[in-house]
């Protein structure tokens, strides 16, 4: 546990005394700002549309729904950037000790491959829950402004965490496949946009198969997140899909001595 | 302290150690000679863990090196070609860093970190990044990370590279200080370092270990006889007998013989004896012209390169 705590606090300084963790923040920021921007403006002048709409002719509209029109689109944009972000905090991990001849100071050392693995996946996955947590801003602006269901919201959060820490997991494998950063970025965005489209290939593999490749779809899983709703299926694809890219981590860093 | 038999690792098809067997006692310290790609960092590697062998077993401290890596790990200090440090830390980080990772108490760290800082004088340093530093200096921070858990067994892979000779010097004395209470093997192609810290010494050469020995018993084995060369005019035999009649000469040959003309001769002489004052004044006092002499360096290098070169050939 120590030992863990170590190989953590190592990473997460490594993270903040590079401008790495502030450039993603901000350009994650940026962007999703900008479209919560968008969203929220297009949103408000439909309600005043609908307002005058239903005031000039007396008819009663449906209600607009925050939720389903603002909040879904900003946490699938969060998805999205999250898919390109990731690789980047990822890239790192494994490949900068392996160009420096460091992993032979870990490797050497009383600690053991999970204890630096589990550091290493807690510091990234700490400091994405800390960009997302900067998102949480909107979901106050709103609540200013509005009345936004907190259910889904919540939902919504809990789903693109446990999504990014699949993606997270894809990226550190891909890092201790290579000592070269950029080969591990393009490694694992690769992965990640496979497992992303991997739903449309329900096109040519007709629905049978369809149907596995439906489940393998990291998107897949996060869209009842969105709605409000935590079916444990979900939650243990995320889990279950980390997991196994973790100890694939864990076995390609163990190899090592062989080769 | 350690113990390795037999050892053998292939990367793929290629054979980088071949069959070594060797043990260090308790306290001393050993010579790893060889030239580049001998095989001396792969067995390092094998005994720090780092990789594992192919055949063969290595026990440090009575554990194995692959049953009970973690308790070997805990017992060393690995000093690798490269030092493994962060370049983005500062030298304290780092320190205070392996500290943590390599167990120590931590009420004990600050200590130890202030220690290894003074013992490896990078105290005036400790806050500067260690990208920043140079060669030598991040070389001493590499020694330091070895020391901070004051290991049983040091490992350390050309420690004195990359030094300036002031500090060479420095750091040859403090592996000396070390002996004693650790077991230390160094790696090292300069000979010279060999015979001024170790007490034993084992040459390695292709995977294989040409031979194991103390630097003494090496050098005056292997330098058989000091060589002189000298031109001399005169006939060939008469000055030959002249010459062997000298109780320190071991053996005269005769380099090109021209018959009454200038002869050229080599003369080996008993080790550490300089006979060339009695030499020139027996020739000239023979009535013989003395035209040159010089001493012909069998250099440990030399040396070095005629065990390494013969393991070759067989």
């Amino acid at each position: 546990m120590r030992n863990m705590l170590a190989i953590f606090q190592k990473e997460m300084r490594s993270y903040f005394i590079s401008p790495i963790a502030y450039v993603l923040a901000a350009v994650f920021l940026v962007i999703s700002g900008y479209f919560f921007y968008g969203i929220v403006v297009s949103f408000s002048n439909q309600s005043l549309y609908y307002v005058q709409y239903s005031s000039r002719y007396g008819m009663q509209m449906p209600p607009l729904n925050l939720n389903e029109q603002v909040i879904r689109g900003i946490f699938g944009l969060m998805s999205f950037i999250s898919l390109f972000m990731i690789p980047m905090l990822t890239m790192r991990l494994y490949a900068e000790e392996k160009r420096s001849g460091t992993i032979e100071l870990l490797m050497t050392s009383p600690l053991t491959t999970v204890q630096t693995l589990l550091g290493k996946f807690l510091a990234c996955f700490v400091l994405y829950v800390l960009i997302i947590a900067l998102t949480v801003i909107f979901m106050v602006i709103l609540e200013i402004y509005g009345s936004p269901e907190w259910g889904p919201i919540i939902s919504s959060y809990i789903g693109t965490l446990l999504m990014g820490a699949a993606f997270i997991s894809v990226g550190i494998f891909a890092s201790s496949l290579t000592e070269n950063q950029i080969v591990a970025v393009v490694i694992s965005f690769g992965a990640l946009l496979m497992f992303w489209v991997i739903g449309s290939a329900v096109i040519f593999t007709g629905p049978g198969a369809g149907r596995v490749f439906s489940y393998l779809s990291i998107i897949e899983h996060i869209v009842d997140f969105h709605k409000g709703v935590i079916d444990t299926k979900d939650a243990v694809f995320y889990l279950s899909f980390t997991g196994f890219f973790l100890f694939l981590t864990y076995r390609t860093v163990e190899s090592r001595s062989w080769r | 302290m350690i113990e390795v038999e037999h050892l053998t690792k292939y990367f793929g098809s290629t054979l980088a150690v071949d069959d070594i067997s060797f043990r260090v006692e308790k306290g001393e310290i050993l010579g790893f000679l060889g030239p580049n790609g001998a095989g001396k960092t792969t067995t390092m590697r094998i005994l720090t863990c780092f990789l594992a062998a192919s055949k063969g077993t290595a026990r440090v401290a009575g554990y194995d090196v692959f049953e009970d890596s973690l308790e070997v790990r805990k017992r060393i200090g690995y000093l690798p070609e490269n030092p493994p440090v962060y370049s983005d830390m500062t030298v304290q980080f780092y320190l205070d860093f392996n500290a943590r990772i390599k167990g120590i108490d931590p009420k004990d760290r600050k200590r130890r970190v202030e220690e290894v800082m003074e013992r490896c004088a990078i105290r005036d340093v400790k806050d500067t990044i260690i990208g920043k530093l140079s060669r030598g200096y991040k070389q001493r921070v590499g020694l330091a990370q070895a020391l901070i858990h004051d290991p049983e067994v040091l490992i350390l892979d050309e420690p004195t590279i990359g030094l300036d000779p002031r500090q060479i010097i420095e750091v040859r004395k403090l592996i000396k200080g070390l002996a004693g209470e650790h077991t230390i093997i160094l790696s090292t192609h300069i000979l010279p370092e060999v015979s001024m810290t170790c007490q034993r010494v084992v040459i390695i050469n292709k995977g294989r270990i040409a031979a194991v020995d103390t630097p003494e018993n090496l050098t005056t084995k292997l330098r058989g006889s000091e060589r002189l060369f000298i031109e001399v005019e005169g006939p060939a035999d008469e000055v030959s007998r002249k010459i062997r009649e000298m109780p320190e000469v071991i053996g005269v040959t005769v380099e090109t013989g021209r018959n009454g003309g200038r002869n050229a001769f080599l003369v080996d002489s008993k080790v550490e004896v300089d006979i060339r004052a009695q030499l020139a004044s027996k020739i000239v006092g023979s009535g013989f012209g003395l035209l040159e002499m010089r001493p012909v360096g069998m250099s440990l290098e030399e040396i070095f390169l005629q065990l390494t070169t013969e393991e070759r050939t067989e």
